[in-house]
C-alpha cells in the first residue's frame, strides 16, 4: 500500500480505465475487480460492526452524512425481498458489479402518476395519488402494478434511496419540494384555479421524480423502489420533516460547509474533477438565469392572457353600442376572436410552465446533488489524510519504541503492532472509498450527461410543436375574421 | 431626411431624431379616411426630434389664390397645432361643427427614461444583451415618434379637408407664416382658468344634456355618444393593457434567448446545437412579437383612442347645440314675458330672433356633421380592423414558418 498524501490514479497497467467514453471495464478489468470484490465482502462485515451509529427514520441524513464511517444501513426488516439474488446489496462494489453484468432485460418501464383524490377532511386531509406502472422486465413480479401513494410516501422512499446512495457518489434525483402554502389551500377545500394548478404541478412534478429514479440503472434494482412501486401497503414514513428533497441537500450541504469550514484544500491530482465542477458551476448559473427569465415570461403570459379577455369583453360592449349594423357585428366578432386568442395564450403559458420551466426547475435541484456528491468525494480525502496522518504518527511511535527498551516493552510493542495494522486497514478502506467514489462519479456523470442531452432535447422539440400549433390557431382565426371586416361597408 | 444623432452619455440621454419622405413608411392618416382635394393638400414631410421638444415641418401645396406660393413649408411646434385646435373652438361661427380634435401631447418621457435606465445599468449585462436592449429601445423611440407625426398630421389634414374650417385664417397663417407664431404655451393662471371653465362646462353639460329634445335624431345621438364615448374609452384603456402585456413577453423573450446562447457557447454535448439554434429562433420570433403588438397598437388602440377624441369633440357640438336650445328656449320665454308685459319688447323679439337662428343654423350643420361622423368611423373601423386581420395574418404565417423550418432542423438531428 503506497504510503502517499495526494491521491493519484492507479497506473493503466492494473487493467482499469477510466475514461467516460470507453466500456466501464475490460475484461482484464473486471477480473480484478472480482478479485478485489472477495476481499472486500469479508470486510463488508467488519464495515457494518464498525457502525458507531444506527440509522433510523428519524434522522438517516444528519447521522448519515455526519458519521465517521460509511453509513450502516439496516434494512428494515420487512423490505428484504427474497427474490433478489445478493444479499449484501449495499457494499460499494456489488453496485458496480450489478451494473457490469449484462441486464437481462431492455430498460422498458413507464410509470404514471394520475388521479390525484382527496383523503380526509380538515387539516388531516392528504391528496392521494394513483402510481401505475407498466413494465416487462423481469425485475418486477407483474407486467402492470397500481397502488396509490401519497406524497409523504414519496419522501419516504427518496429518504431511504438518498440514504443509501448519496454518500458513495451516486446521483439520487430529488423528491419534489414541500409546499406548506399550497398543501394548506388544498386541505382546507379551496376549489379554486390556483389549488388545482398546484395539484397538477404536483403530479407532474412526482412522476417525472418516478420516473427519473427508475431511469438509474443501480436505483432501480433497490428493493425499497420496487416496494414502492408493486406492494399496496406501504409503512407510512415517519419525520418526512428531514426528507424532503430540500431538507436533503440542505443536509448535503451543511455537510459541505462542514468541510469548508476545516479549510480543506484537496490536492487535486484529477483534472478532470476540476473542470466538470466549474462546468457544473457555471451550468447551474445558466439554468438559474433562464429559469427566471422563464418564470417572467409564464407570468407575462398568464397577464396578457387575462388582458386579452377583459379586451374582448369590452369590444364586445363596443359592438353593442355601434349603431351601424355591419360595423357592430363586426366588433363582435373581433371580440369573439380575441376571447379564443385569451384561451391560446393561457395553453402557452401553461407549455411554457410545465414544459420548460419545471424541466430547469428538475435540472437545477439535480445540478444540487451533483454538487454534492463532489463534496462527500472531498470528504472522503479528507478522511483518507486524517488515517494517512494517524498512520504515520504511529509508525512513528512504533519505530521509537523499538529504538528503546526492546525486551521489555513487549505488552506495549504488541499493542502498537495492533493498533498499526488497524490504521492500515484503514488507510486501505479509506483510498478503497475514495477511488470507489470517484469512479462511481465519473460513470454518474456520463450517464447524468447522456440523460441531459435527450431530456433537453426532448423537451425543446416538444415546446416548439407547442408554439406551431399556437400559431396554426392563430392562423384559423384570424382567416376566420377576415371576411367579417370585409363585409362593412 | 436628416440623420440621427445619438449621444449616451451616463448622465444625459436624448436623442435626435430625423426622418424624410424617402423612408418607406408614410405618415398618412391611418385613421381617417379623407378625399384629398388638389386645391389643399398638407402634410408633415419631416420633424425633428430634440431633448424636450419636437419641430414638425408642415407642407403645403395649394391652388388657392390667396396664399403666395403654391408650394411651401414651415418649422410648428405641438403649442402651435393646440393654438390652432383652442382657436377653432373658441370661435363663435363654428359652433356647429365637430371641431378635429386637438393631437396629444407628443410623450417620450417614459422611453427616455427606459434609455436612460439602460445607460446607467450598461455595465451589468453582456455587450450583446445591451446592443440588443439598445436597439429596441430605439425602436420603441421612434414608433412613438412616428405616432406623434401621425396624429398632428390626421389634425391637419381634417382641417383641410373640411369645407368650412379650410378657409379659416388662422389656419391660413399656421401653414404660411414663417416665422414663430410666438403662441407661448399656456400659464399657470391660464391653466387654472381654462380647468374651471371646464369643471363649469361639464356641469353645464349636464343639465343641458337633461333637456329632452324633440328632434328624434338629435335625442337618439344623445343617448348613442354617450354610451359609445364611454364604451370606446373603455376598449381604449384594455387596448392598451393587453398590448403592454404582448411587449413585456417579448422582452422576457428576449432574455431567454441571451441566455440559450450562452448555454449553447458553454455547453460541449450535442445539445449545445440544439440551444444556438432556438436562441436564434427566439431572436427572430421576438422581433415578430414585437411587430404584433406595434401593429395591433397602431391599428387597434390609436384607432380607439383618436375616436375617443373624436366622439368627445361631437359629444361637444351636441352640448353646444342643446346650449343654443336652452337659449332659445329661454329667449321664448322672454319674449312671451316682455309681450305679456308690453315692456323691452323690441329687444326680446331681437334676442329671440338671434337665438332661434344660431339655433338653426347650429341644427343645420351639425346633422350634417354627425352623419359624415359616422360615416368616416366605419371606414376608419372597416379599414383598420381589415388591415389589422391582414396584419396578424401575415405575422402568424412568418412565426410559423420560421418554427418549422427550426423544428425540421433539430429533428432531422436526433
Amino acid at each position: 500500500m503506497a504510503e502517499q498524501t495526494d491521491y493519484r490514479e492507479p497506473e493503466p497497467g492494473r487493467g482499469e480505465e477510466f475514461s467516460p467514453e470507453a466500456e466501464p471495464l475490460n475484461s482484464n478489468g473486471q477480473n480484478s475487480l472480482l478479485e478485489e470484490e472477495e476481499e472486500e465482502e469479508e470486510e463488508g462485515e467488519d464495515l457494518f460492526t464498525e457502525a458507531t451509529e444506527e440509522v433510523s427514520l428519524d434522522s438517516p441524513e444528519r447521522d448519515v452524512l455526519l458519521s465517521d464511517g460509511p453509513s450502516p444501513v439496516t434494512p428494515p426488516a420487512s423490505l428484504i425481498s427474497p427474490h433478489l439474488p445478493h444479499n449484501h446489496l449495499y457494499t460499494h462494489c456489488s453496485f458496480d458489479e450489478m451494473e457490469e453484468e449484462d441486464t437481462p432485460d431492455l430498460f422498458d418501464i413507464s410509470i404514471l402518476v394520475s388521479d390525484p383524490e382527496k383523503v380526509g377532511e380538515g387539516m388531516n386531509a392528504y391528496m392521494a395519488y394513483k402510481v401505475t406502472t407498466q413494465t416487462s422486465m423481469s425485475l418486477f413480479k407483474s407486467p402492470q402494478a397500481t397502488v396509490r401513494r401519497r406524497f409523504s410516501d414519496f419522501l419516504g422512499l427518496h429518504g431511504k434511496l438518498a440514504t443509501r446512495y448519496l454518500h458513495v457518489g451516486y446521483l439520487v434525483p430529488p423528491a419534489p419540494e414541500k409546499s406548506i402554502v399550497g398543501m394548506t389551500k388544498v386541505k382546507v377545500g379551496k376549489d379554486d384555479s390556483s389549488s388545482n394548478e398546484f395539484v397538477e404541478k404536483r403530479r407532474a412534478a412526482l412522476e417525472r421524480y418516478l420516473m427519473r429514479t427508475a431511469k438509474h440503472p443501480v436505483l432501480l434494482k433497490d428493493p425499497d423502489l420496487l416496494t414502492f412501486l408493486e406492494c399496496s401497503e406501504l409503512p407510512r414514513a415517519l419525520s418526512t420533516q428531514a426528507l424532503s428533497g430540500a431538507g436533503i441537500l440542505r443536509m448535503v450541504n451543511k455537510a459541505a460547509d462542514a468541510v469548508n469550514k476545516m479549510t480543506i484544500k484537496m490536492t487535486e491530482s484529477d483534472t478532470w474533477f476540476e473542470e466538470k465542477q466549474q462546468k457544473f458551476e457555471n451550468l447551474d448559473i445558466q439554468l438559474r438565469k433562464l429559469h427566471c427569465s422563464l418564470d417572467s415570461l409564464v407570468c407575462h403570459r398568464k397577464e396578457l392572457s387575462v388582458n386579452t379577455a377583459l379586451f374582448a369583453k369590452s369590444a364586445a360592449m363596443l359592438g353593442n353600442s355601434e349603431d351601424h349594423t355591419a360595423l357592430s357585428r363586426a366588433l363582435s366578432q373581433l371580440a369573439e376572436v380575441e376571447e379564443k386568442v385569451e384561451q391560446l395564450h393561457q395553453d402557452q403559458a401553461g407549455a411554457d410552465f410545465y414544459l420548460l420551466a419545471e424541466l430547469l426547475a428538475d435540472y437545477i435541484r439535480l445540478i444540487g446533488s451533483v454538487k454534492g456528491v463532489f463534496d462527500q468525494r472531498v470528504r472522503l480525502w479528507q478522511r483518507l489524510q486524517d488515517s494517512l496522518l494517524l498512520l504515520q504518527k504511529k509508525r512513528d511511535a512504533e519505530a521509537k519504541l523499538h529504538a528503546n527498551k526492546p525486551e521489555k516493552l513487549q505488552q506495549a510493542r504488541d499493542d502498537i503492532r495492533e493498533e498499526t495494522e488497524e490504521l492500515e486497514g484503514k488507510v486501505q478502506q479509506g483510498e478503497r472509498d475514495f477511488e470507489q467514489i470517484s469512479k462511481t462519479i465519473r460513470k454518474e456523470l456520463f450517464r447524468f450527461e447522456k440523460e441531459r442531452v435527450t431530456d433537453f432535447k426532448e423537451v425543446i422539440i416538444k415546446y416548439l410543436e407547442s408554439l406551431v400549433q399556437t400559431q396554426q390557431q392563430l392562423i384559423k382565426y384570424w382567416e376566420a375574421f377576415l371576411p367579417e371586416a370585409k363585409a362593412i361597408s | 431626411g436628416r440623420g440621427g444623432r445619438d449621444g449616451m452619455n451616463g448622465s444625459e440621454v436624448w436623442m435626435g431624431l430625423g426622418f424624410g419622405r424617402d423612408m418607406s413608411w408614410t405618415p398618412r392618416a391611418v385613421n381617417v379616411d379623407l378625399q384629398t382635394d388638389a386645391t389643399l393638400q398638407v402634410d408633415i414631410s419631416d420633424a425633428l426630434s430634440e431633448r424636450d421638444k419636437v419641430k414638425f415641418t408642415v407642407h403645403t401645396k395649394s391652388t388657392l389664390p390667396n396664399f403666395k406660393q403654391n408650394e411651401f413649408s414651415v418649422v410648428r411646434q405641438h403649442e402651435e397645432f393646440i393654438w390652432l385646435h383652442d382657436s377653432f373652438v373658441e370661435n363663435e361661427d363654428y359652433a356647429g361643427y365637430i371641431i378635429p380634435p386637438a393631437p396629444p401631447r407628443p410623450d417620450f418621457d417614459a422611453s427616455r427614461e427606459k434609455l436612460q435606465k439602460l445607460g446607467e445599468g450598461e455595465g451589468s449585462m453582456t455587450k450583446e444583451e445591451f446592443t440588443k436592449m439598445k436597439q429596441e429601445l430605439e425602436a420603441e423611440y421612434l414608433a412613438i415618434f412616428k405616432k406623434t407625426v401621425a396624429m398632428h398630421e390626421v389634425f391637419l389634414c381634417r382641417v383641410a379637408a373640411h369645407p368650412v374650417l379650410k378657409k379659416d385664417l388662422n389656419f391660413h397663417v399656421f401653414l404660411e407664416y414663417n416665422q414663430d407664431l410666438s403662441v407661448r404655451g399656456k400659464n399657470k393662471k391660464e391653466k387654472l382658468e381654462d380647468f374651471f371653465k371646464n369643471v363649469v362646462k361639464s356641469a353645464d353639460g349636464v343639465l343641458v344634456a337633461g333637456v329632452k329634445d324633440v328632434d328624434d335624431f338629435f335625442e337618439h345621438e344623445k343617448t348613442f355618444l354617450l354610451e359609445y364615448h364611454n364604451r370606446v374609452k373603455d376598449a381604449s384603456l384594455k387596448s392598451d393593457k393587453m398590448i403592454r402585456s404582448h411587449k413585456n413577453a417579448a422582452d422576457d423573450i428576449n432574455r431567454i434567448s441571451s441566455s440559450l446562447y450562452t448555454l449553447g457557447t458553454q455547453d460541449s454535448t450535442d445539445v449545445c446545437k440544439f440551444f444556438l439554434k432556438v436562441s436564434e429562433l427566439l431572436e427572430k420570433t421576438r422581433k415578430i412579437e414585437a411587430r404584433v403588438a406595434a401593429d395591433e397598437d397602431l391599428k387597434l388602440a390609436d384607432l380607439l383612442k383618436y375616436y375617443l377624441r373624436e366622439s368627445q369633440a361631437a359629444k361637444d357640438l351636441l352640448y353646444r347645440r342643446g346650449r343654443a336650445l336652452v337659449d332659445y328656449e329661454n329667449a321664448n320665454k322672454a319674449l312671451d314675458k316682455a309681450r305679456s308685459k308690453n315692456k323691452d319688447v323690441l329687444q326680446a323679439e331681437t334676442g329671440q330672433q338671434l337665438c332661434c337662428h344660431k339655433f338653426e343654423k347650429i341644427s343645420e350643420s351639425a346633422k350634417q356633421e354627425l352623419v359624415d361622423f359616422k360615416t368616416r368611423r366605419v371606414a376608419a373601423f372597416r379599414k383598420n380592423l381589415v388591415e389589422l386581420a391582414e396584419l396578424e395574418l401575415k405575422h402568424a404565417k412568418g412565426h410559423l414558418q420560421l418554427l418549422q423550418s427550426c423544428l425540421g432542423i433539430l429533428k432531422g438531428d436526433t
